[in-house]
């Protein structure tokens, strides 16, 4: 067992390093599960991250699911950042889902160039209310935003299944749990021919400046990384704690509720008992590999949205489960959170020439304890 | 004690201790005879603690070897320690609060005893050595003085043959130190060996036979502190003469700040209630509040500072405005400022730059604009806090945690002053500083005095408020003394009021 010790300060190439280490971490681990289930694990490979991207329409796909994870992770990378962790992105999106499809249900038929905004509105305010709840407990009662906003997860999955199979049943739809299709003047529109990619995809682009801007140029972030960072010196400060909870779950809610209206109006165009094939958990994975930054959301986003893909050509190609998508998710995060580790400690070296350290000494003479 | 005087009880040969990039030790040597009271001598920072440390096994050196009695020993924990004989009384107390005194005795003792036994042990070595504790009271009743007392206690039912007193007196009145030493010289004349770690010189002047001094994890001397001079120690602690503040009368103005009927119950089960505090300090005046920690002084600054808001608005008036139910912000539009005394987590984030750091309480000082943080601005500002209070680091772009605790509370007491206050709280200027910064920080302090600001001290080193202050008050129990001209009061004067007796004298003082 090598021994670990603190560094002096936290190191910033492991900061980046870490990510990328364990990105490798995953795919040496998935080479030997691939060869012990009896695949070459290098055609393994190729089907999983190379041949989805090598169509035009696939690499429209991988933007099309990158989206809602952009989206979900910038607004939970706000909230983490500020401690506030928001688990319950997937219950958000949710509830901005059915917001927005109910504004599109209740104009159904209508063909109005204000319904779409609308619905984008309603979207956002419809996983701002989700993540008001957790908000108001927390900073009314002290619970624990991650349990709460975890729970209310299943209760809006099962409310979206009683909509779907009760009062906003499709009456010509065979019943089948689902509501009527959206009209043209209720889907977003696509980027180009034959592609499914939509406009939301340079929304969540433009999002992704917005919310670097937000978080490293705004004094209003800044309160918001202190609140995180040391939440005595944010109380000194006199910055408040309950603005700082409320603005990060809303943040964090109207974006996942925004992910959620982009696919409803978007790739599914209706809504069904299930809409998510997990972005809002997987967002979290997104945020932390990003490194809480919406530069490295956006490229955390492509690589999880890339393993979506993968997990489904695997499917098909190799006969794998679909669950090889989510062990990857995990492969990646687990590696992650151990390799962390590496920012603030160091391996400790068994002989260290004195001359080379009293140079430094000399500079910061402070008693260790 | 059958063993022979000749053989030292403890012996340090070359002992070095690195951690990444400070060396903590270099080379210490180090002896201690039976019977006799060893001082450490160092400044914060010179690696007195880590050294203490290597000894009671907490840490190991990475050179060096250790002799116990004439024999070459490893110590692996601090358990290996109390079974050699070696006893610890730490700074910071380890004491359950919601325990009794018997129990949390019993948690450390290596070997069981029954509860019974255990608590006539209590009581009898406590009346052997003067250290009155009733083993049965509960830990957060107790002052801090008393918590040292159940803290001797536990290693004096060990036997100890040494015994380690790290810098033990921060937490007493000038009454229980002399209590203190008489206690420790009985210790010694029974043949038990004493390590005294402490920066103060006359403690060490008074009570100890010898003396090792340690300047930067170096031994620059070793001597018999009662035939130096404070001058001859101050040279090898520190290498020059102690520094000298310079202060002058001063007729204050108009009242800042206004205490006004203050009472504050605490939420914090083992807080301190304040009650009635009442306190004016004026323009051009620099106030102190003395005190042992843990006796609401925390609570007050809070109530002060706006981290917790008063009753009522009028408790708290800064320059003439009722601010008791104002934030920490608002309040500072009034121009108060405050300097906490946790420097890390509170008066500074430890993981950002000092430009940020700077930004923390100056974003009403120009360096943002429509919600926008002004980066040129605040380098600048964080810029001109590093020249002007010769804060030693690596730029405005230094991590606040990368600094030592003196540079880090220059540049913390720099931010503020350099901020404009009207009204200034500080709370431990000079807490595990290093001599030449506090010195700076207490100048600066009366600079700020000088130019009518309305100045108010927290601190417990009694020392440094009968150095700075024109007035001086002591917080004990939640409730706080009149504040009386340093000139017209005495060490022992305020000692006294220190452990709360003050009623009596404070009616004195008024109507004299």
């Amino acid at each position: 067992m090598p021994n670990l010790e603190r560094r002096a300060q936290p190191s910033t190439l492991m900061m980046f390093a870490s990510p990328v280490i364990a990105a490798v971490c995953m795919l040496i681990t998935g080479y030997l599960l691939f060869t012990l289930l009896g695949k070459a694990p290098l055609h393994a490979y190729w089907v999983f991250f190379i041949k989805p991207l090598t169509t035009a329409y696939g690499i429209g796909e991988w933007l099309l699911k990158a989206t809602p994870l952009i989206l979900c992770g910038l607004g939970l990378a706000i909230g983490f950042r500020a401690s506030v962790f928001n688990i319950g992105a997937e219950g958000q999106l949710t509830m901005g889902a059915i917001a927005a499809g109910g504004v599109g249900l209740y104009f159904n038929g209508m063909d109005a160039r204000w319904i779409l905004p609308l619905m984008m509105l309603a979207g956002i305010a419809g996983g701002m209310v989700w993540a008001a709840i957790p908000a108001f407990l927390r900073t009314r009662f002290n619970t624990s935003e991650i349990l709460v906003s975890l729970m209310l997860v299943y209760v809006a999955q099962l409310f979206l299944g009683f909509l779907v199979q009760g009062p906003w049943r499709d009456p010509d739809g065979f019943n089948f749990p689902q509501t009527k299709m959206f009209t043209e003047a209720e889907m977003l529109p696509l980027l180009m021919e034959g592609l499914r990619t939509n406009i939301s995809f340079i929304l969540a682009l433009l999002l992704v400046a917005a919310s670097w801007f937000y978080s490293h140029k705004m004094f209003a972030g800044f309160r918001m990384q202190v609140s995180g960072l040391a939440p005595a010196a944010a109380r000194y400060a006199g910055f408040s704690e309950k603005r700082n909870v409320w603005l990060a779950l809303l943040i964090s809610g109207g974006m996942a509720g925004l992910a959620g209206m982009g696919e409803v109006a978007g790739p599914i165009g209706q809504l069904q008992p299930v809409i998510s094939p997990g972005y809002g958990f997987a967002a979290i994975i997104v945020a932390y590999v990003g490194r809480l930054h919406p530069l490295g959301v956006l490229l955390a986003s492509l690589l999880m949205s890339l393993l979506y893909l993968g997990g489904e050509t695997a499917q098909m190609d190799l006969g794998l489960p679909s669950a090889v998508t989510g062990l990857f998710q995990g492969l990646l995060l687990f590696y992650l959170l151990a390799a962390d580790i590496f920012i603030n400690f160091r391996i400790k070296a068994r002989k260290r020439p004195l001359e080379q350290i009293r140079t430094v000494a000399q500079v910061v003479p402070e008693e260790q304890s | 004690m059958n063993i022979p005087v000749t053989h030292p009880r403890l012996e340090l040969r070359g002992i070095t201790k690195i951690y990444p990039s400070v060396i903590a030790n270099e080379n210490v040597d180090l002896i201690v005879r039976p019977g006799e009271i060893h001082a450490v001598l160092g400044e914060n920072g010179a690696g007195k603690s880590t050294l203490m440390k290597i000894i009671y096994g907490v840490t190991k050196p990475d050179a060096g070897e250790m002799l116990w009695e004439n024999r070459e020993v490893h110590i692996e924990s601090p358990a290996a320690a109390r079974r050699m004989g070696i006893g610890m009384v730490f700074q910071h107390f380890s004491l359950f609060e919601t325990l009794t005194v018997a129990e949390n005795i019993s948690l450390a003792l290596d070997s069981v005893i029954p509860p019974a036994e255990l608590a006539q042990r209590i009581s009898e070595v406590s009346i052997e050595y003067g250290l009155p504790v009733d083993p049965h009271r509960l830990v957060h009743s107790m002052s801090v003085g008393e918590r040292q007392r159940v803290e001797i206690v536990r290693c004096l039912l060990n036997n100890p043959r040494l015994l380690i007193m790290d810098e033990p007196t921060s937490v007493l009145t000038p009454q229980a130190v002399l209590k203190l030493f008489e206690t420790l010289r009985r210790l010694a004349a029974e043949g038990c060996s004493i390590l005294y770690i402490s920066h103060k010189l006359d403690e060490i002047q008074a009570l100890c036979d010898s003396a090792t001094i340690l300047r930067s994890g170096r031994v620059t001397g070793t001597t018999s502190p009662k035939q130096e001079t404070r001058e001859s120690l101050a040279q090898m602690m520190i290498g020059r003469a102690l520094p000298e503040c310079q202060m002058e009368a001063n007729t204050p103005g108009e009242t800042r700040l206004l205490i006004n009927h203050l009472n504050l119950a605490t939420i914090d089960p083992f807080g301190t209630t304040l009650k009635d505090i009442n306190l004016e300090v004026r323009s051009g005046e620099m106030v102190g509040i003395a005190g042992i920690s843990g006796n609401g002084q925390k609570e007050l600054l809070a109530a002060l500072s706006g981290e917790q808001l008063a009753p009522q608005a009028s408790a708290a008036q800064i320059c003439g405005v009722a601010a008791g139910k104002l934030n920490p912000a608002q309040r500072r539009n009034l121009g108060l400022r405050f300097v906490p005394e946790e420097r890390l987590g509170r008066g500074a984030v430890p993981t950002l730059s000092l430009a940020l750091n700077a930004l923390l309480t100056s974003s009403d000082s120009g360096m943002v604009n429509h919600g926008l943080i002004s980066y040129p601005a605040v380098r600048s500002f964080a810029r001109n806090v590093i020249d002007k209070f010769n804060v030693k680091c690596g730029g405005d772009k230094a991590l606040a945690g990368s600094l030592s605790g003196g540079n880090l509370q220059k540049f913390i007491v720099g931010r503020e002053i350099m901020l404009a206050p009207k009204v200034m709280i500080v709370a431990q200027p000079t807490w595990g500083v290093d001599v030449g910064a506090a010195q700076l920080i207490r100048q600066a302090l009366i600079e700020l005095r000088n130019q009518g600001v309305a100045v108010l001290v927290v601190s417990e080193e009694l020392e440094e408020l009968f150095m700075i202050c024109d007035r001086i008050a002591v917080i004990a129990d939640g409730r706080l003394s009149p504040a009386v001209p340093s000139a017209q009061t005495s060490v022992e004067q305020i000692g006294l009021w220190m452990s709360g007796e003050f009623n009596q004298d404070a009616v004195e003082v008024i109507h004299a």
